[in-house]
This record gives structure tokens, sequence and C-alpha cells, in this order.
């Protein structure tokens, strides 16, 4: 269910647009943001407040990789291996966070504290090797920046 | 992130117009005083097709990649239509090597605003949407802010400026797909719909977003408007390489001592961007390749640089293309197969699924190039891979599987005796078994 403060918000950016079904990918993060996931249940939700078969939202949920259908841990670290960052040693990082936190690359810790995930390229080139939790960037990492921020997740 | 180049002497001739040395110019106000938003004054002062005259002459040249002229994309525009017509500036940013838009949202989002809008009048434009990668948030956030920002001052609305036009601008976060900076895909991203991509024809100004006439520019591109608009066409057009001019964002990454997005004319030679803006390959080893234009471009050799300039026709005589100008150093050291490798995972990844060849092939290509990366790699392989990147090639919908067909195709034909010594360490090592 959306908050009162996104119901107002979807009905200011109904004026935005000229259909209801492009308020699906803008509806999916707000529920995203709220519960952390996007469940079945959420599905039926979006579905009956936009009177949009719940099939099409399952079709753009299971198509973008940020919309995520599982809880992930407390933390959702992704580490972008591609090359640039790959070129700047995101293999070590990845490696030396595996080994710190106990868990590979896409896992879940059992505390449900930590997810671990490769990612692609985020847009960090210059600052290379990056991961980011959230909305937040970690940029010219190294591995006693990666165990400060460990530290101070934990 | 740097933005100054690591021995300024030689460089201190371009003054930065589209990321200023300013960290204020994200308020309005300041921007407002330092001569912002008076190109829209003008602009709204001439006629819609003059403005797109203007575009024209100055041979302004789309940033995102293909490096259409963005005047002649703009007069594609129907003038009579009774549908609606749309604008979406692309802000998708997510080929591998390219972190420049961030930039302008950053730190000058209202240029892009104020030829956002400039763009929405030549075009008779009345609802813009900037599509932003989902991974951009904080920068999603600052870029609403400004929007906000100048929709107070009167700037974006209806009658703005007090004259006969109205237009909104309204954000659409994406949500980590790649293809979705392909235009008809980001067409549909919005409008509800899974990311696939279209078949043209029909082209968005005859039938884009909701069927009706669209243009989508990128971010960057968006961003020169004003200063045309400003200047004149002809100042403009003198800037840089004539037949691509104007200011470019350059990024460079990779084995690279002063990494960063640097503003510069286009036209500068390679080895001048990489060894002076960027301070040369890390602990001055020999640079073995470069990617030019972010992935999809084609890989050039460490010896094939000398005199390679950093614009369209330049780079295509050179047997690459300036793509979204993303430079990656690979210094001796890199081991290509490894890079090879991990491009054609990310294609595989990216790949949204629609065409066969690009669904099937990225996922044939990368598997064989996991055997090379294995020393399992036959000699055969090396024919194989290509034979699948040439029937990749031009044969899907969308520009992606070209995208993932030239790497491949270009490393082999630049680096074929690394492919070769792989596959002998690999008979080598079964050998041994």
């Amino acid at each position: 269910m959306l908050t009162e403060e996104n119901i107002k918000k979807v009905e200011e950016l109904k004026k935005r647009y000229p259909t209801k079904e492009a308020l699906i990918l803008p509806v999916l993060w707000m529920i995203q943001k709220q519960e952390g996931y996007i469940s079945e249940e959420s599905m039926k939700y979006v579905a009956s407040l936009l009177n949009i078969p719940v099939g099409q939202i399952l079709g753009v949920v299971t198509f973008y990789t940020m919309l995520k259908r599982k809880k992930t841990g407390k933390n959702h670290i992704e580490v972008c291996t591609n090359v640039s960052c790959m070129l700047r040693g995101s293999a070590k990082i990845m490696e030396h966070l595996e080994k710190r936190l106990g868990i590979k690359a896409g896992e879940t810790s059992p505390d449900q504290k930590w997810t671990l995930s490769e990612a692609e390229c985020m847009g960090s080139c210059g600052t290379a090797p990056m991961l980011a939790v959230g909305d937040e960037y970690y940029e010219n990492l190294t591995i006693e920046k990666v165990d400060q921020l460990i530290e101070k997740l934990k | 992130m740097n933005f100054i180049p690591s021995d300024k002497k030689h460089l201190n001739d371009w003054k930065r117009i589209i990321i200023p040395d300013d960290n204020e110019l994200h308020k309005i106000d300041h921007y407002i005083s330092c001569g912002g938003y008076r190109a829209l004054e003008k602009a709204l002062e001439m006629k819609p097709e003059e403005i797109i005259e203007e575009v024209k002459k100055s041979n302004l040249r789309g940033r995102g990649g293909a490096c259409f002229p963005t005047g002649l994309k703009w007069s594609f525009m129907p003038k009579n239509s009774d549908k609606p017509k749309y604008l979406c500036v692309n802000g998708d940013e997510s080929e591998p090597g390219t972190f420049k838009d961030r930039q302008i949202f950053e730190h000058n989002p209202h240029l892009l605003i104020e030829g956002t809008i400039i763009a929405c009048y030549a075009m008779g434009v009345t609802s813009a949407y900037i599509y932003i990668r989902g991974e951009y948030n904080k920068w999603i956030m600052m870029l609403q802010k400004a929007i906000d920002d100048a929709y107070t001052k009167g700037f974006i609305g209806e009658n703005i400026l007090g004259k006969d036009f109205s237009t909104q601008i309204t954000i659409h976060r994406g949500a980590g797909a790649y293809i979705c900076g392909e235009e008809s895909s980001l067409m549909n991203s919005i409008e509800g719909k899974r990311g696939y991509p279209r078949v043209k024809p029909p082209f968005p100004a005859q039938s884009g977003l909701w069927g009706c006439p669209t243009t989508i520019n990128n971010a960057e591109t968006i961003s020169n408007v004003p200063l045309i608009i400003n200047n004149g066409w002809e100042w403009y057009s003198k800037i840089g390489a004539s037949r691509h001019p104007g200011p470019i964002l350059i990024g460079v990454s990779g084995n690279i001592n002063n990494p960063g997005v640097f503003e510069m004319p286009t036209g500068r030679p390679l080895l001048e961007i990489i060894n002076e803006w960027a301070g040369g390959a890390t602990a001055n080893k020999k640079i073995k390749a470069v990617i030019p234009g972010g992935s999809s471009t084609m890989i050039l050799r460490g010896d094939q640089l000398e005199g390679v300039c950093m614009d369209s026709e330049s780079l295509k005589s050179a047997g690459s293309s300036v793509g979204t100008a993303g430079i990656i150093v690979m210094d001796e050291d890199t081991d290509l197969i490894d890079v090879i490798t991990r491009i054609t995972k990310f294609y595989y990844h990216e790949s949204c699924g629609q065409c066969t060849p690009c669904r099937e092939g990225t996922n044939w290509m990368f598997r064989i190039l996991k055997r090379f990366q294995n020393y399992e790699a036959c000699s055969e392989d090396i024919d194989l891979l290509l034979d699948i990147a040439n029937n990749i090639e031009g044969n899907t919908v969308c520009a992606l599987g070209d995208a993932a067909a030239w790497p491949v195709q270009s490393i082999i034909r630049n680096f074929r005796d690394e492919f070769e010594k792989r596959t002998k360490a690999s008979e080598l090592k079964e050998a041994g078994n």
C-alpha cells in the first residue's frame, strides 16, 4: 500500500503523462522505496491502483535489474566489475568483500545484514574502482576504505 | 572527480563552458547572475524555425554516440500536427566508460534545463521527459531541485516569460537496463512497457512516444543549445573540428594517472588527451590498447594512436568511432582476453532478448571467450567467434547487437596473435594433462 504522501504524488504525476501505464515505473519505485522490494502482493496492488492487468506489472518488474522481487540484506553492496573498474582492481575489492562478509557475490548473509552483488558499469569510471550501497556511491576504493565502510555499516 | 588536466600549462587556452570552473552554478540565482536563462529570453524572441536553422548551421552533432546532426533531427518534426509533440532528453548514460552527463546534472543542471526549454519551443513541444538511469538517484534529486527552482522562477510551466508558450519537464527514472539508452526502448520504458527497441521506420519524429511526433537528444547535446543561441552558429561552428564542432566532454578511465572528465574542443589528438590531460598511463607503462568512445566502439592498438583525433571523422578513418567519448586506456600488462570476456558478458547480460542473433549470439560468444580465459580454447574458436559476431552485426532491431559484435571483431582483427597464443597454450595444457 502506498503512503498517503505517495498517493498524492501519484495524483500529481497523472497530470504529467497521457496514459496510466506510464505511471507503472514511478509507482514501482515508490513501492520499492517503502517496502525494500516488490512482492507479488504489491504487484497486485499496483495493478488495481492503476487498473492495469497484473501480468503487465510483472512484465515490467522482471525486465529491470534494479527492481527487486526478493528482500535483500540490510546493506546491499553492489561492486562494479565492468572494464574501467576491472582495470583498476575491482576483482580484489570483490574478493576482499567476499572474505570479509563470508558470502559470495549474489548471496545474502544468514543474518540478513548483507547482500553482495556484482554490478554493471554505474558511471563512475573516472573514480574506479567503486561500489554502491543503495543510492550512495563509494569511489576510488582501496582495501582500507572498504574495511572502514564495513565498520561504518555494521 | 578530476576536471583539471594533470599538466595545465599547455592546456590553458580552453575555458570550460559546459562545466565551467564554478561550484555554485547549480544554484539558480547564481546561474542567472552569470548570464543564465538569457539564451531562453533570446530564443523566445526568435521564430521557432529560426532556432532550428541556427542549430543546423552550427553543425552541432549528437553526443550520445551516433553523432547525428541535431538541427537536422529537429527539422524532421512535423510543423503542423494534430497530435501533441514530445521531447525526450536521454540521460541514461549506461555505456561502460561513460560518466559525463552525470557531471552536467551535478555541476550545471540549469544549462541542461535551459537547453531543454529552448528545444521545446523550437519544435513546439509541450512536454519533455528527461530519462535518467536509476542508479543516478542522487543526481536525479539534484536535477529535480534545479527543475523545481526553474518552475518557481517561471522558466518552465505556463506562459513562460510571459509569452504564449507553455511546456513542462518531468524526470523519468530508469531502473537498471542498458538497453533503455536506445531511443526507441527509452520511449517504451517511459510508456510503462518492457524496454524493447522498436523497428524503424517509423522514426520517432513520425511516431514516437504514444505514437506522437518525438525527438530524442542526449543530455550533453541539449546542453550545447544555449551556447549556440547566446553566441551564434558562426562562433560555435569554429570551435574544434569543423565537421563535428563544439565543446565535448571526454571521460578518461582505466590504467591512467589522472582519470576524469575533461571538457575541450572536439578534434584534440587522442595521445594529447591521454598523455597531457589525463597524465599518461600509470607507472609510465606502454599503452597496449585504447577503447576511444565507450565499450561499444572498436578497440585500437597502442601503436595506432598517432595522429588520431577525438572527432567523428578522424576516428572513423582510424577504424573506430567517437561514441560517447569515454576513453578506456589499457597498459601493456592488460590481459585483453579478460577485457573482451568482461565486455561480452556485459552485452549478454544487457541484451533484451528480443532478437535471436543478439540473445543467442552474445551468450555464445561469452561461453567461447570463457574457454579462452580458462585455457580450454582450440584454434577454430577464433574464427567461430568472428563468425558469430559477423552474424549478429546488422541483423538485429537495434544497435546493441552491433555494439556487442564490434569489440569482438576489432579485438581479433588487432590482437589476433594474443588469441593464437592462448589457443596454443590451451593445447599445451591439454597435452600436459
